[in-house]
């Protein structure tokens, strides 16, 4: 068992509906999810997460591929023979049940005496903090109570994997931070697989180990919080996560995992370039606003690395500010200055400036 | 839980506040209608019950309890004997509630999974289902009973049938029975079954099908469990409008029934037609079924509020 992950989904394909009015949800689609770990599939409305996570269950058949939990094959058993649970997004609590009985279903339907299953139930109610709420019944309770009712419904009978489809976007802001990092304690604490389903890529940031980011069908890249935000495979994920500067670019050569492009009127930029590309072809360069640094500039500097122009709109955020930069290749550009360091320069509307990019920070993408 | 109130808000029921009073007056005409139509008779059945029979029919203002008193006792051909219990009449009323359960039953047996079809199927079809259900509503009633007598009949198109294709050799009688008059009620009252029950699988949330699936429950413990548990308000109200008119139906038992199948509605319809009737006493057959009802209803209006105080 050591080295077999909890989950593998391999080539998943899923079509709705026939032929002339199908459409294909998944496009061959593999993940692999370590015990333990909470991995979360993160993309934008309609590209499939929903999809994923009920063919998991067994909500939804498989058209291709396989789906194995712990090794073993599980796409052909039914959803009450998977060991694998889940917390819907519209909590979907028996309302004609008491919250105990809510929480007590599952392990009730695997055969467990009332006695024993009530008392597993109310562990899981005290864990989740409704301990005192035993007997009422779903309607009575708020709408962040009854996600939490869910939760210890789904964790009862301690599946092997959990499944989260977007259970906290029903809450209000404050209640869904707070939600964030008690579903991570818990997760940690019960030592179960949570795979997480969010359109939010701040939620994915702040409790997974490792997301999967999906578009369309597809799988675009799978990684930890940082190596998607400082290593994005393709623009569509580096336009995804985070903010960016996607500029058009040619190459003029490749050395190892360098590359020199060149963007708008002939500026020269030196870009990391992970994928196979050669000399000549065109590709996007991505560069976060972060990683780009400002100075009022006197000179037209031509040196490397070292852009100049107009500053278009100039904006004091707080923690930082943002600011708009016309270059004078007319390429424009996007950039966010910490305001903690001190070192920021106080820039106006029409002034023109420098930017530096930090080494590395730029990226050169492929597809 | 910080930032969680730890009581919940009460469910208030808003006030229509500054609407109340054109409510009241947008609720004047419903409330004559009713009033005049529906509490007078009422009340004079009441008052018809405890008065004295004319012969030709009709009431001679006297009062007198003699209608109740027949209903329950013999007291022999001049009313001077001591009195037995009379059993004619508590049974008929014992079997048209029989009767009356009996086709609750199968319209619920029919009824449910019918229901449940047509609220399952593409939103934009169920209208169509919905309408052919009510198509027979667009004929009276007393020409489908006549005709479903016509169809069952011995000579009918359903023994001709069965007898050409070979399956029986004699007609089966089947007018005239106990089951033509179930056939009869249930046919003249699935609707009522199907419609509110429709009402409520359609409101019914299909993921708390799927939790349960996903919580290792059978289809079958599903259904038990958490589909029937949850729709259980519109499943009462189904059975309860088809048990209230079935108690009361007289169509169905006189054309379909014979005297073995005599019911409530058929003794009181004897008793205000022609000059044989006795008027006080179909008053009071009246009241008791009204009585016998109303028990019903207040059963139902019981779960109602619990429904509502408990699940949603
Ligand atoms: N039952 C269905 N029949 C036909 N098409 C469907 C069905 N369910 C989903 N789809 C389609 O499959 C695609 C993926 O849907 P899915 O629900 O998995 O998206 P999602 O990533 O969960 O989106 P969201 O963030 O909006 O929930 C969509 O294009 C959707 O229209
Ligand atoms: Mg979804």
């Amino acid at each position: 068992m050591a080295n077999t992950s909890a989950l593998e989904v391999r080539n998943a394909v899923k079509v709705y509906g026939v032929k002339p009015n199908d459409v294909i949800a998944l496009n061959d689609v593999s993940i692999s999810v370590e015990n333990n770990e909470f991995f979360t599939l993160l993309g934008p409305s309609g590209c499939g997460k929903t999809t994923l996570l009920r063919m998991i269950a067994g909500f939804e058949t498989i058209t291709q591929g396989s789906i194995r939990l712990f090794g073993e094959n599980i796409e052909n058993l039914p959803a009450n023979k998977r060991p694998v649970n889940t917390v819907f997004q519209q909590y979907a609590l028996f309302p004609h049940m008491t919250v105990l009985q809510n929480a007590a279903f599952g392990l009730t339907m695997l055969g467990k005496s009332d006695k024993e299953a009530n008392s597993v139930a109310g562990r899981m109610l005290e864990m989740v903090q409704l301990g005192g709420f035993a007997d009422r019944k779903p309607g009575q309770l708020s709408g962040g109570q009854q996600q939490r009712v869910a939760l210890a419904r789904a964790l009862a009978p301690s599946p092997k994997l959990l499944l989260l489809d977007e259970p906290l976007s029903a809450l209000d802001l404050k209640l869904r931070h707070s939600m964030r990092v008690e579903l991570k304690q818990i997760q940690e604490e019960m030592g179960i697989t949570f795979i997480f389903v969010t359109h939010d890529q701040e939620e994915a940031l702040t409790m997974s180990d490792r997301m999967a980011v999906m578009s369309n069908g597809e799988l675009q890249q799978i990684g930890t919080g940082k190596e998607i935000y400082e290593q994005p495979g393709n623009r569509f994920v580096a336009d995804f996560i985070g903010e960016t500067n996607l500029l058009s670019a040619t190459v003029e050569s490749v050395k190892g995992s360098h590359a020199t492009c060149v963007i708008g009127n002939n500026t020269r930029l030196e870009c990391v370039v992970s994928d196979a590309i050669e000399a000549g072809s065109s590709a996007h360069i991505s560069i976060r606003p972060e990683r780009i640094s400002l100075a009022k500039s006197t000179v037209s500097s031509a040196g490397q690395d070292t852009l100049t122009g107009v500053v278009s709109r100039y904006v004091y955020l707080g923690t930082d500010t943002q600011c708009k930069l016309l270059l004078d290749d007319g390429t424009k550009i996007n950039c966010r200055v910490q305001n903690a360091h001190g070192s920021t320069t106080d820039l106006a509307v029409g002034e023109r400036a420098s930017i530096h990019i930090d080494q590395g920070a730029a990226r050169l993408l492929v597809n | 839980m910080a930032g969680l109130p730890s009581s919940t808000s009460a469910k208030e029921k808003p006030s229509a506040g500054v609407f109340d009073g054109i409510a009241i007056r947008l609720l004047a005409p419903s409330w004559l209608m009713i009033g005049f139509f529906l509490l007078v008779p009422v009340a004079m059945m009441l008052v018809y019950s405890f008065l004295t029979k004319e012969f030709r029919g009709g009431v001679i203002w006297e009062p007198s309890l003699a209608a109740y008193d027949q209903f329950i006792f013999d007291r022999g051909l001049f009313g001077d004997e001591p009195p037995v219990i009379e059993w004619t009449y508590i049974t008929i009323f014992a079997r048209s509630i029989w009767q009356a359960a009996l086709a609750t039953v199968l319209c619920l047996i029919i009824g449910f999974p019918t229901a449940y079809f047509i609220a399952t199927r593409p939103a934009n079809t169920r209208g169509v289902w919905l309408f052919l259900i009510t198509i027979p509503y667009w004929v009276n009633l007393l020409i489908r009973t006549v005709s479903m007598k016509f169809l069952i009949r011995d000579t009918g198109p359903l023994n001709q049938f069965l007898i050409s294709t070979g399956l029986i050799d004699s007609p089966i009688h089947i007018v005239n029975t106990n089951f033509a008059v179930q056939l009869g009620l249930f046919y003249s009252y699935l609707p009522f079954m199907v419609l509110p029950i429709y009402a409520a699988v359609e409101r019914y949330n299909f993921a708390l099908s799927e939790a349960a699936f996903d919580l290792y429950a059978s289809r079958w413990t599903t259904l038990r469990k958490i589909l029937i548990p949850v729709v259980k308000p519109g499943i009462i109200a189904g059975c309860i409008l088809v048990f209230i008119p079935s108690l009361g139906a007289f169509l169905a038992p006189d054309l379909l029934g014979g005297a073995k199948t005599f019911m409530i509605g058929s003794l009181i319809e004897e008793q205000f037609k022609g000059s044989a009737g006795n008027w006080p006493f179909g008053a009071a057959a009246s009241m008791i079924l009204l009585s016998m009802v109303l028990v019903v209803l207040l059963f139902y209006a019981r779960q109602q509020t619990r429904s509502i105080n408990g699940a949603r």
